[in-house]
């Protein structure tokens, strides 16, 4: 321990000083001009379970996000194959992200080996024997595979912050949990449904040819030609608003994705005053929209989100400029939270909605009230008993406790850790731990004092003994606390954090700090007779 | 003259209840577990088992049943309606709505049928399968891990029969607040998990003061016999424990009293907690710590 009370003295008003500047944001919110440049910006944060709002967990389904990926290698594989003349037939995506095809010619093995090596390079190739010629299935290398999936998962986090932004919440919290989960907490959210629907939705846009030639009803009956694929849209009845599913028959291949736009935005249509989403491509989305509008003059084109038909309009003429809209029988807000997830891009894969805490404004503002006035009078409870039990020695204790409560605020202030509710407990617990090594110490001056000690031997006594059990017994605390905070989610977390702060705290306050006091107290005046 | 709620000088024959306080340590833990089992188990709370809860404060005056009546014929039929406060119900399922369509149709569209606007949905929690079970195994994990992190720490500050006292204690207060929350039939929730690991801390920090003491007396006079030095120890430490456990209990009686209902069970099974953890540092730790000696000494005369 340092000897010089003036060097102690001066830590303690540091210390004491540093926690009051971090907490000025907090208890004032205006500040005027000059002075606000001075002050940090960062207010206690405060939890969900306090301020309302909601907490989202979602599972990204990275297997998809693979199969997806195969299903465009299988395609690309086909291109290079044929390009570089091999034989082969039944090029398929197969369960799992694998794909198959069927080698016809003996010699084909090892050219598909040279595509494979030369463009390629991440997939890994086995082969049976198989109808005279060679079956090969193809799968990512193990390595390809992780990277594929964490990109996948930064997409993901990226699409998601860029939705929240679009949204527009206050400090919003998204991170990742795990291996392929994130987290999403929006306080003050108003509408949750709403905001689930818009982080949860994967957005994919598509544009897709209508397959003309073939008929309908037969791929009902379960004919798919080849490179076609059945798609359902929903069609308004004016009338009633019933919803009804209508059928379309596509080719397969995707022209054209979200990801080529620039931005998207609601207009209103002149004629009826519905709304639709105006849509504008970039520089090379415009580019290839304009070739494929071109090609399929007097066809139809899909347009098609997340696997649903939003309209499928005819091409009347050769489209430039890269504009084009999206209708549909749309709500004012089904089309402004269409334009959010289009503008802030699709998610790479399909998302679970894992769990879902929401709570309403009222019920934060309840809980904070109540929270509070607990705190309040526990620690009044203590901070009486202190002085009625120990005299003066309890108030010495009780001046530690409140710069305890204050360094807890200050630094869960200048760490940005939230306060919850159950973190207020925490807090509450503090005191008691921290009221604790005090009452430790007391007990063992009064021992001391009993044996006939002066009183400045029965402090240096009484605090040299006790001290190494308050060590004890704060670490423990600390233990018990960070094995919490592994465990912990949201509010337990925010109970453990505020623990361990406030049991270091606690070491500094009742043990540092009132020594300080009454060293000062006692090296100063003549003490004779403590009041303990 | 000072203030003291234990006089100094008193000397309670605490080893000498050993018998007394097994006894009741065995019946409140099978009251426990008997408990347990006449509820079928846990009454493992969403955070657990999975499920739903929605509470809704309404503003006028409603009953369960009506609440019930309105809920007829939805997917939240079967669900548990409790009531939460003033005008203010929980509604439980073991139904996850992780769809968007799902509560609007469940929940809200048959409430405001009955209620028309005079409610409010003040929280909905949704915890799929999948996570209920990551926290299952986490919770499991982060129990045993906090005693054995413990059990580590308190044999490196002591001995190991000294830890193994302790950690018996907590394994035993561990048990009873399991059993009291049966007991009252509370939910078993995460919070009622961070209390196990709180009480956990609590409980070794009293009984690490009464070692320390132990160790004192055993190192100030060698050749007294251990049972004498442990109910010296507990008696010199009695006046702080019974202060320190009292603050305690002072200040989560006020959180049980004034932090409203969200926290109340929270509460409660701190204060059983509180009032568990003290006694078994005196009954379970110390006493133990002599179990364990006297089981020592009989293997040693074994051996010769």
């Amino acid at each position: 321990m340092i000897k010089s009370l003036p060097i102690r003295i001066a830590i303690t008003a540091v210390v004491c000083l540093a926690a009051l500047y971090f907490l000025i944001p907090t208890f004032f919110s205006n500040l005027p001009s000059p002075l606000d440049k001075y002050v940090p910006k960062e207010k206690i944060h405060l939890g969900l379970d306090l301020q309302g709002g909601m907490h989202l967990l979602m599972e990204i389904d990275t297997d998809k996000a693979l199969e997806d990926i195969m299903e465009r290698y299988s395609n690309d594989l086909k291109e290079s194959l044929m390009e570089s003349k091999v034989r082969f037939r039944n090029v398929e995506k197969t369960q799992g992200a694998t794909m198959s095809l069927e080698l016809t010619e003996p010699g084909g093995k090892a050219a598909l080996e040279k595509v494979l090596k030369d463009q390629f390079p991440d997939l890994d190739s086995s082969s049976t024997a198989h109808d005279g010629g060679q079956l090969i299935t193809l799968k990512f290398n193990n390595k390809r595979a992780i990277d594929l999936k964490k990109l996948t998962i930064e997409h993901s986090l990226e699409t998601i912050r860029n939705r929240v932004d679009q949204f527009g919440v206050a400090e919003p919290e998204i991170i990742q949990e795990g291996e392929n989960r994130i987290l999403i907490q929006l306080p003050g959210v108003k509408d949750p449904e709403r905001a689930k629907k818009i982080m949860g939705q994967m957005a994919l846009l598509e544009f897709k040819i209508v397959d003309e030639e073939n008929s309908l009803d037969e791929a009902l009956r379960g004919n798919i030609p080849e490179g076609d694929v059945i798609a359902y849209g929903t069609r308004s009845d004016k009338s009633g608003g019933e919803r009804s599913k209508v059928p379309y028959l596509l080719k397969n291949k995707t022209l054209l994705t979200g990801a080529s736009l620039e931005t998207a935005k609601v207009q209103i249509s002149d004629r009826f005053g519905e709304p639709h989403v105006s849509i504008k491509f970039n520089s090379q989305g415009a580019t290839d929209f304009d070739r494929i509008t071109n090609e399929n003059v007097r066809k139809r084109m899909a347009i098609v989100l997340d696997g649903v038909v939003h309209s499928a309009p005819v091409i009347q003429e050769r489209i430039s400029g890269g504009q084009a809209q999206i209708t549909g029988s749309f709500t004012m807000e089904e089309a402004r939270d269409l334009a959010i997830v289009l503008r802030a891009g699709a998610l790479p894969a399909p998302v679970n909605i894992l769990e879902e805490r929401t709570v309403g404004p009222s019920l934060g503002s309840d809980s904070i009230r109540q929270g509070v006035l607990a705190t309040i009078i526990g620690s009044l409870l203590v901070i009486l008993f202190m002085v009625v039990y120990y005299r003066l020695c309890g108030a010495v204790a009780d001046i530690a406790l409140v710069i305890n409560i204050i360094l807890i605020l200050a630094a869960l202030a200048a760490f940005r850790a939230t306060l919850t509710l159950p973190g207020i407990a925490g807090m509450l617990l503090t005191v008691g731990v921290a009221v604790d090594a005090n009452i430790l110490i007391f007990e063992r001056i009064r021992e001391e004092l009993r044996t006939g000690k002066t009183a400045r031997l029965a402090l240096d006594t009484g605090y040299d003994r006790a001290f190494i059990t308050i060590i004890d017994t704060h670490i423990t605390g600390i233990i018990a606390a960070l094995v919490l905070m592994f465990f912990g989610t949201g509010p337990i977390k925010g109970f453990a954090v505020t623990t361990i702060i406030g049991l270091l705290a606690s070491l500094f306050t009742a043990i540092f700090i009132t020594r300080v006091i009454f060293d000062y107290v006692t090296w100063n005046f003549n003490v004779k007779k403590l009041s303990i | 003259m000072s203030m003291e709620l234990i006089k100094p000088g008193v000397n309670v024959d605490f080893v000498g209840k050993m018998k007394y306080a097994m006894v009741l340590s065995a019946v409140l833990i099978l009251i426990g577990i008997g408990s347990i089992i006449y509820h079928g188990g846990f009454n493992l709370g969403i955070d657990f088992a999975g499920g739903s809860i929605i509470q809704v404060k309404f503003s006028k005056n409603v009953s369960a049943d009506q609440i019930r009546a309105s809920l007829k014929s939805t997917k939240l039929e079967n669900s548990t309606i409790q009531q939460f406060g003033e005008n203010e119900f929980l509604i439980r399922t073991h139904e996850s709505f992780s769809d968007q369509k799902m509560l609007a149709a469940n929940v809200e569209q048959p409430l405001t049928a009955a209620f028309s606007k005079d409610y409010e949905i003040r929280r909905v929690e949704v915890v799929g399968s999948k996570v209920s079970a990551d926290f299952t195994r986490k919770a499991i994990i982060a129990v045993i891990f906090s005693w054995l992190a413990i059990l580590i720490y308190v044999t490196w500050r002591f001995e190991f029969r000294y830890a193994a006292g302790g950690i018996l204690a907590l394994v035993h207060d561990t048990l009873i607040v399991i059993g009291a929350v049966s007991v009252m039939n509370m939910e078993f929730t995460i919070n009622i998990l961070a209390v196990l690991i709180f009480v956990i801390g609590f409980s070794i920090n009293d009984t690490i003061v009464t070692l320390d003491r132990i160790r004192e007396i055993v190192k100030r006079n060698p050749k007294q016999k251990l049972g004498d030095v442990i109910n010296l120890a507990i008696n010199e430490t009695l006046s702080r424990t019974i202060l320190t456990s009292l603050t305690v209990f002072f200040t989560v009686l006020a959180l049980y009293i004034f932090g409203g209902p969200v926290i109340r069970d929270f509460a409660f099974a701190m204060l059983v907690g509180t009032v568990v953890g003290t006694y078994s540092t005196i009954y379970i730790a110390c006493t133990s710590v002599l179990l364990f000696d006297n089981l020592q000494l009989a293997r040693m005369k074994r051996t010769k």
